[in-house]
Parts: C-alpha cells; sequence; structure tokens
C-alpha cells in the first residue's frame, strides 16, 4: 500500500503519521508538498496530518484548505479515496466541506494534552475495522480548538448514518458529560462521512502506535486501512 | 535629568561614563549615535557577561562526551552512533513581568533557534519557572500568561514541552523567572557555528522582515525593574511562532546541503549582536548595507534596524556562489533570504546605508574588548544569624497526617498537572517517560538509546547557603536522570540573581557558581552553556538566587528504563541512603513554623556519587522496578508520588529515634525510594553494599492506600483522598 501525508506550512504532526506508516506498519509513504497541484503517484489512502497549517492564523484550518493540493484531496475523496484526518487534519476536512460540522474552542479556553478514553462506536469502517464493537481504547488528545459542534439535523443525520465513529467515554465505555473534557456536542471524538471512506478525529492514534511509548492502540487506526484495503472483514458483528 | 539626556546620552543607554571614554579611546574618536547604541547592547550585561565572566570561567567545560562547551549558541555532547544532543537554557525573565504571554513566547523561540542554529533538530523544550505567591492576583495573572505564551509557542511549533519546575514565593511577586530550555538531536557532520569566515563570502539575512520591535531589549533585560518598567513595554519583542516553524524547516533543510559556513540566531541586539559576534569568532570582518535589509516598516533608521530584536530572523554566512540555493530553500517555505553583505578580512564591522558608512567599529570592539568588573563579595550580614537559628527545639506538630495534606497541597509541592497539560508534551512520538517524573525520557528514534531531562534548583537552599544550594542544584539534577536509568552527561545553567554590583549578590553567586563547579567534577557534568540574568529585583529587593540546572542524560538500553510509580502488590519497598534530622529550608519548615532558615540539608559528593553509581547498576541489572529522589516534601511525599504513580498503595513502617517532623518531612540530600520484587533482595543489598550505599526496608507495596507508622505517629489515607489534595490544589488557587 501507498501513504501519502500532506505537508502545510506549519504541520507538525507529519513526520509521527509518516513515522508510523513506514516503521510501524511497513507500508510505502510519501509527503506530499501542499502547493503540489496533483498526486505524481496513485495512493492508497491520503491523510491529513495535525499542526497548526498556517499557524492557525485566521481559524484552524482555514486557509490550508485554499492550498492548492486540496482540490486533489477533494478530487480523491469524491472518488472513494481514502482520506484520514487527524487533530488539525480533522479541522481542515470540515473547512473543505468533506465533513460536516465544525471544530470550535475546547470549553474550558485551554489547550489540552492528556490521554483520553474512546469509543469505538462503528467499527465498519475502514479505519476501525481491527477494534471489536464498542471497544474502548486510550488515545492522546493535544489540541485547543477541537470541539466539535453542528446543528441538530446534522447531528441527527450522523447518529442515523451511524457515522460517529469515536466518543469520548470512561475507561467503562460510557459516554458521560464528565469524559467530554472539550465540550463536543454529543461526546464527539471521531466522524466519518456518509460515502465511508473519510474520517476525522481529534485524537492522535499515530500517538499510541508502539508499545516503547507505553501504549499501542492507536496502531489498529493504520492496520484497519491496510486490512480494508486488502479486502479484509469486520471483527465480531 | 533634562542635562543629562542631552550631555550624556550613553547614561541614558546604560553605559557608565568610564565605559564612555574607553569606547572613545578603542575608536580614537566619539562614537556616532549608530554606533553608541550598539556598544550599548553589546556592553550590557545581558550580552557581554562583564560581571560574571571571571566567575563563570570556573565551571569544569570539558569531558570526552563534550564536542561543544560554552561559547557557541548551544552546548553539543555525543550519545554515540555518530549522533549528539545540543541543548541550552535561556532566560527571559523581564519581558515575562511585563508581558508574560510573549515574553514566555519569545523565551522559547529564542533558545529553539539557538538549538537549530547548532544544525540539530529540536526535538524538547523544559521550562522553569517561579512566580510570587497564587494568593496574588498579579502572581496568577502572570503564571497563567506565561503557562499560555508558552504552550502558544511550544505547541504551534512542534516541539513537546516534557519537562519543567514551578515554585511559588514571595521573592518572584515583581520578578518572576522565566527560564527555557531546547534539546536537539544532530548528526557529528551537521554541526554547524557561528562563524564568519571566508573573505568574499555573502552575508545573509533569512527568515522575517525586521521591525521596531524590541529595541535595546537587551539593555532592558540588564537593569532592575521599577514603576518605569511598564513603560519598557515596547522594548518586549512579539513571537510568531508559524514563521519560526517555517524558519527551523528552512534552515535545518539548508543545513542539510553542507552550504552553510555559519549561521548565528538574531536574538538579543539583532544584526548587531549575530554579525560582530560571527566576525569575532572567524577571525574577520564584517561589511552590510542596511538598505538591503528586508524591512517590515518604512522609514526605519540603521539605528533602528541594527538595534531592532524582531523575532525569528538568522544571519547566514553561506558558501560564496550558493545565495541562489539558499534564496531557493527559503522561498520554498515562503520566507526572505536576502545578501546584505560580506565578510571582510579587516576585522571591522562595518555598517552602511547605501554607500554611506553610518558606523564603522572592529568587530572584537563589541565582543571582546568590553570591560571586565571584578565585584566584591560579601557575605550578607544577617545571613550568619539566619543560619543559626535553632531549629532543634522547635514544637512537634500534633497531628502528622494534618500536615502531610497541607504539604502535598502547597503548590511547591502539588501536581503540575494543571500546567503540563496545556503543553503538547507528545508531539514527535519520542515521549517515553512524560511530564511529572523526576525526569523526562525520549527515545532516539532508530537507536536502542534513549535520552532523560531534566531542569531543577532549589532556590530556598541556595538563599541560605549558596554553597550548598548549588551543590544540591547540579547534584539533584543529576539523581532525578539516574532514577530513570540514565548516565547525566552534561549540563547547561541559568544564573538568576539580582543586582551584581551589589557585594551580598556577588557573593551569592560566587559561592552558588563554586558549589555548583565542585559538583559537576564529582558527578563528572561539565557546563556546555547557559546564561547569565542579573538585576532580578523589584524596588531594590533580589529575588532568591536562583541557579536553575538543566541537565541530559544517556539511557543506552531504552528497554531498561525506570520509572517512580509502583509496579506490583507486594514489592518490597527500600530506601537507597540514609534518614538524619535535617529541617532547615524544608517546604515543611515554611509552611508549618513559618520559617525559612537553618542550613539547608547537608550534601556529601563522595556520597552522592556512590549512590548514584549504585542505582545505575541496579537499574541496568534490571534489579529493581521503581527508583525515585526524595526531595521536596521529603520521605513521606515521595512515597506519596511513588503510590500516585503507580496506582498502588503502600505499608511503611518507621523506625527511628530521628523526630517525627524531620523522618517524615526533612529534606535530606542522597535519598532513593526504590521497590523491589521480593526475590531480589539479596542481590539488591550485595550491590549497596559493593558502593558503600546504606539500605535499610521500609515497607510494601499494597493495597490501595497509603500507611505510615511510626514510633508515636500513624498516616492512613486512601490513595484517592491523596490524589485530590496533590492533583486538586493549583487548579483550585487558579480559579482564586
Amino acid at each position: 500500500m501507498r501513504f501519502a501525508v500532506i505537508v502545510f506550512p506549519g504541520s507538525n504532526c507529519d513526520a509521527d503519521c509518516y513515522h508510523v506508516v513506514k516503521e510501524v506498519i511497513g507500508q510505502e509513504v510519501d509527503y506530499v508538498w501542499h502547493r503540489e497541484q496533483k498526486f505524481s503517484q496513485k495512493y492508497d489512502c491520503v491523510i491529513l496530518p495535525g499542526g497548526f497549517s498556517y499557524g492557525d492564523y485566521l481559524r484552524t484550518g482555514a486557509i490550508a484548505r485554499f492550498s492548492p493540493i486540496m482540490e486533489e484531496v477533494i478530487n480523491y475523496a469524491h472518488q472513494g479515496g481514502l482520506v484520514l484526518g487527524i487533530c488539525n487534519g480533522f479541522q481542515i476536512l470540515t473547512e473543505a466541506g468533506l465533513l460536516p460540522g465544525s471544530l470550535v474552542r475546547n470549553k474550558e479556553l485551554k489547550f489540552v494534552c492528556k490521554d483520553v478514553y474512546l469509543k469505538v462506536e462503528n467499527n465498519r469502517t475502514p479505519f476501525t475495522i481491527d477494534y471489536a464493537p464498542g471497544q474502548v481504547i486510550k488515545v492522546p488528545v493535544a489540541h485547543g480548538e477541537g470541539a466539535y459542534v453542528c446543528d441538530p439535523d446534522t447531528l441527527e443525520r450522523l447518529k442515523e448514518n451511524n457515522q460517529i465513529v469515536f466518543r469520548y467515554s470512561t475507561a467503562g465505555g460510557e459516554a458521560s458529560p464528565e469524559c467530554n473534557f472539550n465540550g463536543s456536542v454529543d461526546n464527539i471524538a471521531g466522524i466519518i462521512n456518509e460515502k465511508g471512506n473519510v474520517l476525522g478525529m481529534m485524537p492522535h492514534p499515530e500517538r499510541c502506535a508502539e508499545a516503547v511509548l507505553g501504549n499501542d492502540q492507536g496502531k489498529y487506526v493504520f492496520t484497519s486501512i491496510v486490512k480494508w484495503l486488502k479486502g479484509g472483514q469486520v471483527r465480531g458483528k | 535629568m533634562e542635562n543629562n539626556r542631552t550631555e550624556k546620552p550613553w547614561i541614558e543607554l546604560g553605559l557608565t561614563d568610564s565605559e564612555y571614554e574607553r569606547i572613545k579611546e578603542i575608536l580614537g574618536r566619539e562614537p556616532n549615535q549608530v554606533e553608541l547604541g550598539m556598544f550599548s547592547v553589546m556592553w550590557s550585561e545581558h550580552c557581554s557577561y562583564k560581571n560574571s565572566r571571571p566567575v563563570l570561567k570556573t565551571f569544569p567545560t570539558e569531558g570526552p562526551q563534550v564536542l561543544q562547551g560554552p561559547g557557541e549558541n548551544a552546548g553539543v555532547v555525543d550519545i554515540g552512533d555518530g549522533l549528539a544532543i545540543a541543548f541550552k537554557v535561556e532566560s527571559h525573565n523581564h519581558p515575562s513581568a511585563i508581558e508574560p504571554y510573549q515574553g514566555a513566547a519569545t523565551g522559547v523561540g529564542g533558545i529553539v533557534r539557538d538549538v537549530f542554529t547548532m544544525g540539530a533538530r529540536p526535538i524538547a523544550l523544559l521550562n522553569s519557572l517561579r512566580f510570587g505567591s497564587l494568593s496574588s492576583p498579579r502572581s496568577r495573572y502572570l503564571f497563567s500568561g506565561v503557562v499560555s505564551g508558552i504552550a502558544g509557542y511550544g505547541n504551534c511549533i512542534g516541539i513537546p514541552t516534557v519537562g519543567g519546575e514551578v515554585y511559588f514565593h514571595p521573592s518572584y511577586e515583581g520578578n518572576p523567572i522565566v527560564n527555557a530550555m531546547c534539546v536537539g538531536l544532530l548528526e557529528h557532520k551537521d554541526l554547524a557555528k557561528g562563524v564568519a569566515s571566508g573573505v568574499g563570502n555573502p552575508v545573509m539575512v533569512v527568515g522575517a522582515k525586521t521591525g521596531r520591535d524590541g529595541i535595546c531589549g537587551a539593555s532592558f533585560a540588564s537593569e532592575e525593574l521599577n514603576d518605569a518598567s511598564e513603560e519598557k513595554r515596547p522594548a518586549v519583542q512579539v513571537g510568531d511562532p508559524f514563521m519560526e516553524k517555517l524558519l527551523m524547516e528552512a534552515c535545518l533543510e539548508l543545513i542539510k546541503t553542507g552550504y552553510v559556513v555559519g549561521m548565528q540566531d538574531m536574538g538579543a541586539a539583532g544584526i548587531t549582536s549575530s554579525s560582530c559576534e560571527m566576525a569575532t569568532k572567524g577571525n574577520t570582518g564584517i561589511e552590510i548595507d542596511v538598505a538591503l535589509v528586508p524591512r517590515r516598516e518604512e522609514g526605519m533608521t540603521p539605528y533602528e534596524i541594527m538595534l531592532s530584536e524582531s523575532q525569528e530572523r538568522m544571519l547566514v554566512v553561506p558558501v560564496k556562489g550558493k545565495e541562489a540555493e539558499v534564496e531557493r530553500i527559503f522561498s520554498k517555505w515562503g520566507l526572505d533570504a536576502v545578501v546584505v553583505g560580506h565578510v571582510t578580512a579587516d576585522g571591522m564591522l562595518r555598517v552602511k546605508e547605501g554607500d554611506k558608512v553610518v558606523a564603522e567599529v572592529p568587530a572584537k570592539a563589541l565582543t571582546e574588548m568590553c570591560p571586565v568588573y571584578h565585584r566584591e563579595a560579601k557575605m550578607p550580614e544577617k545571613l550568619p544569624e539566619i543560619q543559626n537559628c535553632d531549629l532543634k527545639s522547635l514544637s512537634e506538630p500534633s497531628n502528622y497526617q494534618k500536615v502531610f495534606l497541607d504539604l502535598l497541597s502547597r503548590p511547591n509541592i502539588a501536581s503540575k498537572e494543571w500546567v503540563y497539560e496545556q503543553y503538547d508534551h507528545m508531539v514527535g512520538v519520542n515521549t517515553v517517560v512524560r511530564p511529572g517524573a523526576d525526569a523526562a525520557v525520549l527515545r532516539i528514534k532508530g537507536t536502542n538509546k534513549g535520552i532523560a531531562l531534566t531542569i531543577d534548583c532549589n532556590s530556598r537552599y541556595v538563599y541560605l547557603d549558596p554553597y550548598t544550594g548549588g551543590k544540591v542544584a547540579v547534584s539533584e539534577a543529576a539523581r532525578n536522570l539516574v532514577c530513570t536509568g540514565a548516565k547525566p552527561l552534561g549540563l547547561t545553567n541559568c544564573i538568576n540573581f539580582g543586582n551584581p554590583e551589589k557585594p551580598e549578590i556577588f557573593w551569592q553567586f560566587k559561592e552558588a557558581v563554586r558549589g555548583m563547579s565542585d559538583a559537576c567534577r564529582a558527578l563528572n557534568t561539565p557546563v556546555t552553556g547557559g546564561n547569565v540574568s542579573f538585576y532580578n529585583e523589584t524596588k531594590g529587593e533580589a529575588v532568591f538566587p536562583t541557579p536553575t540546572v538543566g541537565m541530559v542524560g544517556l539511557i543506552e538500553d531504552l528497554s531498561k528504563v525506570c520509572t517512580l510509580g509502583f509496579k506490583n502488590q507486594d514489592d518490597y519497598i527500600l530506601l537507597l541512603g540514609e534518614n538524619s534530622d535535617e529541617l532547615g529550608g524544608s517546604e515543611f519548615l515554611a509552611m508549618y513554623h513559618g520559617l525559612e532558615a537553618g542550613m539547608p540539608p547537608k550534601l556529601d559528593l563522595e556520597k552522592e556519587k556512590a549512590l548514584q553509581n549504585c542505582t545505575l547498576e541496579l537499574i541496568g541489572r534490571g534489579l529493581i522496578n521503581s527508583a525515585h529522589d526524595i526531595s521536596e516534601g521529603g520521605l513521606s511525599v515521595a512515597l506519596a508520588e511513588c503510590c500516585l504513580a503507580g496506582r498502588l498503595g503502600a505499608q511503611i513502617k518507621l523506625e527511628s529515634p530521628i523526630r517525627p517532623s524531620a523522618l517524615l518531612f526533612g529534606e535530606t540530600q542522597s535519598r532513593i525510594i526504590i521497590s523491589i520484587s521480593r526475590e531480589m533482595l539479596e542481590q539488591v543489598r550485595e550491590v549497596a553494599q559493593k558502593y558503600g550505599v546504606p539500605i535499610s526496608k521500609l515497607g510494601v507495596v499494597q493495597g490501595k492506600s497509603l500507611v505510615i507508622n511510626g514510633n508515636d505517629f500513624t498516616i492512613n489515607l486512601s490513595l484517592s483522598e491523596i490524589e485530590a489534595r496533590y492533583k486538586g490544589a493549583i487548579p483550585c488557587l487558579m480559579k482564586g
């Protein structure tokens, strides 16, 4: 498989995603500079990494979405290509209209970096088939503007179509208000588009993909992609 | 005063009459306004170290592991495999006192540039912060502003902030301490230096455009704070972390090409300092045309351009003929890279505006010819009385459990989670041990190695006895590293003291450096660089003397890394080192008795070295399951930290003739708590005996409570009660 990691000026998790794809799950990976207009290769998955693209100066992700490469990413997504947006990548995906809703400042108005628990609400996606249904995983977050918001109709649609992939939960898997540290609507930590090929998530699976860092539960987002591309099956029912 | 302004402009700029005479002597004429401005910043304490240089020379700076000692942008130590670590700490105290967010943010920006200038990719940030009491609204404002500023800058550039320390004491009320440390990784072959060599090579300004911000910041940093300091707000620079990220990537890309002869950050004193320092090191001269410098504003004078401290700029000397290559790389990152001059053979720093020469001084006149002062040192008159305070006859508390809980909620001891949760401490996917431990540990990708990092200082000890305090600061930093299994390699320091023109302050400084130097020699941790920040005074009152120590250690086999938390039920808990009856300088004494007196805990360097070597062998051989240094709050607090980190309780039995307050809360040095599997006991004892380190059994890991029983006291608390106090204290105080 061949992955692309898009590099915007100010991306800072690009090297981390590259490292995990190449060294941890052993797949091919290229950096793609934001000024490119076209992919020079055929890619099996495109990652929009975390960071502060363009300093996040206007609004998170708002400038990055006008980068030349984004037109290609949007076309790629419309053709069914797999796109994973992590943190700032998620923010860019909502700005680009590939995912509904928006990410606003955390409810305490502070940047938060810590481990949180996520409940895998939908494991029938290309990004989660290596998780069991309802599995609870520990993944780090690191963001100042990660509160997911959307209008009530959108929320209804997200629920109906099973588009909510990750929710902030307790270790026991309860999506309680206490663990909704950033104030997201309905504890939403990650969503997928209707077609099921574009995932955006605020937590950082690439930061917990190796035992040496004390936790490898995030690795399975990446192994899921490979498995799905190879035609793999969903775990459980 | 008006007369002074017109007749003696140098006074206004912080130069003395005799310094002005010396400038005239060097030049053989009166300096013009631009030249005078350049001298005033370069001869400020901040840039010249004119008061501290003779004392700093006494630091040991050599060792086989040192690839670059003091004098460059950052020190560099070898970690094998052709890799090295560049690291340095720097102060940004005065700007942070006036504008906490930008002051702290630009402090981070400056130290990051110092590290990538060496050809190293920054992989970690640490910081050491000190404020007045949190009961004061101003301290809360400064504390929260500084933390936000560090977070805002560090998080954006994508360098994890993995460790640090925060202390609160009334002496820092008007003058907080903000020290930022950066650590970078490089290949030996990429080691770059701030030198301008090769006559005819171009001199380029790269990065951000030059504006009017931060003019004379270095001079501002070299005076005491007072009511008028607020007016110096324009001397505080404004940071742009996005620009810094681009500049960092472009510079690292440029260094990889091999076309860089020399490179230097434009920190304090901007173009002036970078050009004259690079020329001095290269034994050359530099000629620049300020009209070519990209500017943010119109109508800037040569004076303003030469002295601006606009952030995110570098001076680069590339190989002649490679200018276009430099421009190509910087333009990819959307940055300016402009040739503004060239290296000359005549040793002069010549500044032109178009064809007109606006300043012309020997480069070394600004650097090496700065006067050096041998200041008078005198022990403060009242100190002996404070040191001799009778602590033996103090009353004992009636309720040790209450005192223990109160200590856990002291901001100096309580968890700093409120702080480090605001810092991205994981970006880079190298953070193996996160903030909140003795030291942070990062893996080195592509090897089995790791590095351990810490920054540390107990300034109350230094105040009570600077020599011992200096020794403790170095020893404790090394002990922190050793507890993770890392062998200490070297240190950088940031000396934050009051006005060195006062003999009492200078005595503190000399004594602290003497103590640090002795410890450095004993523990083989040479000083590879650092920073001196004097004039940390408000209205004549100095801060506690604060010689912060940042240290780097190497873990050869990362699979052996050790952490502080208890690991398994029923493990034995042991003490390496010896308890003793010492309360001087302790947090307990300050909290319960309201005393900051007595002598700080003694430190025997031979014993310390034996303890550290013993612990390294125990960890290296995989004989122990956890290790934690005993520091502020003493044995009881350290035990609580081991319990909380491991989410396991402990049953402790303390049998000792020492009075309970000293036994539980005294801060005797050279002690480490370890936990071991029961079957390892004999082997562990043998190792301790081999090193002559006292070892005794404290108890066992058990349950979900911490129980400490002594002859006439009991502490019995659930971990959840302990955690509530330990973690809840600072968030609660910050709500005002």
